[in-house]
């Protein structure tokens, strides 16, 4: 299967990428291609150009300063899987993406274009959510800084004008006393998460809940935070008691039913992984 | 639009001029004759057009012949070296192959396996291979294989 023609860029520096999209209404931003590739072959998508940022120096690297990670937006899965700087600062980003698609997938595959894809099935989106991330966003007007709680809008659509490239994903390092977990299930022809669950939890010396964020991939259009789920827990001992409590009352709001679950079934998904990505988060912390 | 690019499969340096929406798998099969590679569900999900770009193994229908300027690719045929590569020989003695369709691209993504784990358990294989479908095998060849030609590699 081809794609529909189209023009190619192949810019050397962001701000030259930005000029080109602003000058092409219809161009698309192409980095790894593994979510835009496929749906131009399948004529989903046919834009008008592509403006490939795979080249651009400035995307391709992962960094730690000041107890803040930062991550190009080309930055493979892979390489964040295997990053020990992400397994240290934020090992939940690690996991997720080590779970992604397949080897040869996580080869390819960007965070920058997974977020900016926002397919509410993939897993990072309700990692960048649990962890806080702030998306660092250029565009022909200047830079700007989004949180992710802010970028995912609805069904793939982000907060990303046209002529706005994700450049750089900004995270805080884990501190002490803080554990993570991120849990799948998966469908089992796709890989794709009918539910993604992924949490984050913060025990004081006394194995008290200081803080926690509970969040799902899969189960509704968007990456969605159970904000009160995770914040009933705070001041807990988080036993396992205290965790099955949790969640027992949780309902994500507009789950989504198809052909491969009903909406109640991701519900009952979202209750089961997350308490199951809690307890390991506890675990861990 | 032709783009000229520029790259190096199977060890010899390769220019031509190509469409934007040119795929790396047509590029390799229908301009530089390398049928070794197929392709299967034109999806990025079977893996039967996996070959090692820079080293690594990815999908060549999911990749445009534009975005591998400058890199080196190898193929099936790329492999052997005057006798077969270990990893071919292994799926020979251990008849890691029915119809053999899947197995190009099977034998590239275990070669990339071995490479970043020399000493894959089966579970690390059985996972690794995860993004190359084979529907003749039930796999259990394929996993011999692998194990075969790990033991051989390490020798």
């Amino acid at each position: 299967m081809y794609p529909s023609k189209f023009d190619y860029h192949r810019p050397s520096s962001v701000q030259e990428a930005v000029q080109i999209l602003a000058d092409n209404p219809d161009a698309k931003v192409l980095a790894g291609g593994h979510s835009l590739i496929p749906v131009m072959k399948l004529r989903l998508a046919a834009p008008a150009a592509l403006v490939d940022i795979g080249r651009i120096d400035a995307l391709q690297s992962i960094s730690r300063s000041n107890g803040s990670l930062r991550i190009g937006a080309c930055v493979t899965y892979n390489e964040i899987a295997n990053s020990a700087d992400v397994q240290a600062a934020a090992p939940l980003l690690a996991e997720a993406a080590g779970q992604i698609g397949d080897r040869q997938v996580r080869y390819r595959g960007t965070i920058g274009g997974n977020l900016s894809h926002a397919d509410p099935a993939s897993d990072l989106p309700a990692a960048a959510l649990a962890l806080g991330a702030t998306l660092h966003v250029a565009g022909s007007g200047g830079s700007r800084s989004v949180s992710a709680s802010d970028f995912f809008v609805d069904l793939m659509m982000t907060a990303l004008q046209a002529d706005e490239i994700l450049t750089e994903v900004e995270i805080t390092a884990a501190g002490a006393g803080t554990g993570s977990a991120y849990v799948k299930f998966e469908h089992p022809a796709s890989g794709y998460a009918l539910c993604g669950a992924a949490a984050v939890v913060t025990r004081d010396a006394g194995g008290s809940c200081t803080g926690a964020s509970l969040c799902f991939n899969g189960v509704s259009a968007t990456a969605v935070s159970a904000a009160d789920a995770a914040s009933s827990l705070v001041g807990s001992d988080l036993s396992d008691g205290a965790i099955d409590s949790a969640v027992s009352g949780m309902s994500i709001p507009d789950a989504t039913g198809d052909m491969f679950a009903s909406a109640g079934y991701r519900q009952e998904l979202a209750r089961t992984l997350g308490a199951q990505a809690l307890r390991t988060a506890r675990d861990r912390a | 639009m032709g783009i000229s690019i520029e790259l190096e499969v199977n060890g010899a340096g390769v220019s031509k001029e190509v469409e934007p929406r040119l795929l790396l798998a047509h590029l390799l099969r229908e301009e530089l004759g390398l049928t070794g590679t197929k392709i299967g569900c034109d999806t990025s999900q079977c893996g039967s057009c996996t070959i090692l770009l820079d080293g690594q193994a990815v999908k060549s229908c999911t990749v445009l012949a534009v975005q591998a300027d400058g890199s080196e690719v190898t193929t099936i045929e790329g492999l052997a070296n005057g006798e077969y590569h270990p990893m071919q020989q292994a799926f020979w003695d251990n008849h890691g192959l029915q119809c053999g369709f899947c197995t190009p691209g099977m034998i590239i993504s275990c070669v990339d396996l071995l490479n970043s784990n020399p000493q894959p358990s089966e579970d690390e294989i059985r996972h690794g291979l995860e993004g190359n479908l084979c529907r003749c095998t039930g796999y259990h060849n394929i996993v011999r294989a692998v194990q075969a030609a790990a033991e051989t590699m390490n020798g």
